[in-house]
């Protein structure tokens, strides 16, 4: 971390004449440069990375970002092997990974996990011990957890999924989701499948609540993006850039965007909550 | 594939299938350049490569015993378990069921499109014939997207549960395998009936007839090869099961049961895992999808070759 603060500060000497010559905008970073920036990995980072590489190809078109998903383990894969510049992880990197490719990590943003419901689903809010039973199979109806006498559906993340392991860790006490639950393969799924199903319960990230599904209290947390902000609702988790070493050149300029206050715009914009490195 | 049938198998399925060739394909003297046979080996290689780097990845992990095992009847990550076997039986279990609906559906079709005789029914079998070839180029995607808002509400309707379960996956594989089968009994069919029809006709046989009495029965080999096409592409695809089969870890236990199919597995874990004891698991999934598909087209072909006599197709591929 040191050595990369000292290499920004030289960076930043060396292009001291150029930012007093003009009005500093994040931009400006990019002016003169021309290359590729490949993005791949976490899928809840798509609408941010899509967005900031839009404003930075529109104001210098000689820079090309290309952003895919993939998943965190894809991230890190393409990102260790050098097919891609930026690697994204809804979860912490893991030691071995870290030590096998020589990554380099970068939280940006807060992103909360919301149970959600289908809207005709009476109940309003659970708590941790009813959703611990619920997603353990414990409990099959809603009228045990003061709903309708319907069997419970049950929607779950795969395996590894940045969004299912804070569920389980934050929201379960790190209990174990029920073989027989329907495993979904995205938010956008989760969602999907939820808004279709009366009986359904299951998981998103808060920027992907709206109208058509409903997010459930718990434990009395209201799940939104203020609460998770300020510590209220605590079932969040933080996403994260990866590189190979530092960045250098352009990537850089990416991941020094990001944490721009326009960078940070883009990042509640997607509804996530920017994070600032303390 | 035995060495001694090694002209039976150059002939087998399509070769005998097809309409009656000139006198300059029966000439055997020219032998095939070495380009041909360059290309030849180098595909039977990439085959044998493809089969021994499998094997060599997945047997680190099968070798595992205990809990940890691939062969293991629990998927928890969590807990250490990456038992693989009930998505192997998900899979047969969709598989046998896409191909028990879609099969029987595929050999009234072909006969159908081959032998309607009313001049009423002429352009229907046309646009049909067409829709059929139309329907090979559908991306699978599209019908698993089209399943999860049309199908799944009426699956949790009339069967209960979420929807997402075997029978709506099977239902759309049966779409998926239904053209892919339907095309290759009507190439084995038509040149068949085709060869009949003038003396049947004549003798005053409809076509159905003459599809009925005298090609379906000489046609096991093609019917059985159009059933393991089918097989083999209903358990080798992978989103309409991730989408519309549920994914649940569990051995399905009903028709409106939610279950995984080895390939929505493989699809699933490699999206957040690289290495590891659960992606090495994997090499075991792949494995046994192989070994499944291997089996079933060697199995079918044995049947079949026992079914007819080797010198009533040699005798048709000599006379073609």
């Amino acid at each position: 971390m040191k050595r990369g603060i000292l290499a920004a500060l030289l960076l930043l000497c060396g292009m001291g004449t150029a930012f007093a010559a003009a009005p500093a905008t994040p931009l400006d970073a990019f002016k003169g440069q021309k290359g590729v920036i490949d993005i791949a990995g976490g899928t809840a980072h798509i609408p941010v990375m899509k967005e900031a590489a839009k404003q930075i190809m529109e104001a210098n078109p000689d820079v090309r970002i290309t952003v895919a998903g993939g998943g965190s383990g894809v991230g890190v894969q393409k990102v260790g092997e050098g097919i891609v510049q930026i690697g994204n992880t809804g979860r912490a990197l893991k030691p071995a990974e870290v030590e096998k490719y020589g990554l380099v990590t970068f939280p940006f943003a807060i992103d909360g996990v919301a149970v959600a419901v289908n809207p005709a689903n009476k109940v309003a809010g659970l708590t941790k011990a009813q959703i611990k039973d619920i997603f353990s199979g414990k409990v099959a109806n809603w009228k045990d957890v003061g709903g309708a006498d319907a069997a419970i559906s049950l929607y779950v993340r795969e395996d590894g999924s940045g969004t299912r392991e804070t569920f389980e860790e934050r929201a379960m006490d790190k209990g174990t989701s029920a073989a027989g639950a329907n495993v979904v393969n995205s938010n956008g799924a989760m969602k999907t499948a939820i808004s279709q199903d009366p009986n359904a319960i299951g998981y998103v990230g808060i920027g992907h609540l709206d109208k058509s599904i409903k997010g459930v209290n718990v434990d009395g947390m209201a799940p939104s993006q203020e609460n998770a902000a300020s510590g209220q609702y605590t079932v969040t988790r933080l996403l994260y850039m990866n590189t190979k070493g530092e960045p250098q050149g352009i990537t850089k300029g990416f991941v020094d965007y990001i944490f721009t206050p326009a960078g940070q715009e883009i990042v509640s914009k997607a509804g996530y909550i920017p994070y600032v490195k303390k | 594939m035995s060495k001694s049938r090694k002209p039976a198998v150059c002939q087998a399925g399509s070769a005998s299938a097809l309409p009656p060739a000139g006198p300059q394909t029966a000439d055997h003297t020219d032998s095939p350049g070495w380009v041909l046979r360059l290309s030849a080996w180098l595909a039977v290689l990439a085959v044998i490569l493809l089969f021994v780097m499998i094997v060599a990845a997945a047997l680190p992990a099968i070798q595992i015993s205990g809990p940890g095992s691939p062969l293991d009847w629990v998927w928890q990550p969590g807990q250490g378990r990456y038992g693989i076997l009930p998505m192997c039986v998900g899979s047969l279990a969709l598989a046998a069921l896409a191909l028990l609906l879609g099969w029987p559906l595929a050999v009234g079709l072909s006969c159908w499109l081959l032998t309607e005789e009313n001049f009423k029914f002429l352009p229907l079998v046309r646009f049909i014939s067409g829709l059929v070839r139309f329907m090979t180029t559908v991306p699978t995607v599209v019908y698993g997207f089209a399943a999860v808002f049309l199908l799944t509400p009426f699956a949790r309707a009339t069967l209960g549960g979420t929807g997402m379960c075997l029978a709506a996956a099977a239902l759309m594989l049966v779409l998926l395998v239904l053209p892919t089968m339907t095309l290759i009994l009507m190439a084995g069919l038509r040149p068949r009936l085709e060869r009949l029809c003038p003396w049947g006709l004549a003798l005053g046989f409809s076509r159905f007839d003459l599809m009925r009495f005298f090609v379906l029965p000489r046609s096991g080999r093609n019917l059985a090869s159009a059933a393991v096409l089918g097989f083999g592409r209903a358990v080798g695809d992978t989103l309409i099961p991730l989408m519309l089969a549920g994914n649940a870890t569990q051995v399905p236990g009903g028709l409106s049961e939610s279950m995984r199919s080895l390939t929505a597995h493989m699809a699933l874990v490699t999206a957040n895992e690289v290495g590891g004891a659960a992606y090495n698991s994997l090499f075991v999934a792949g494995l046994v999808l192989l070994a499944v598909n291997t089996a079933a087209s060697l199995a079918l072909r044995r049947l079949v070759r026992r079914e007819a006599p080797a010198g009533s197709s040699a005798k048709q591929a000599a006379t073609a």
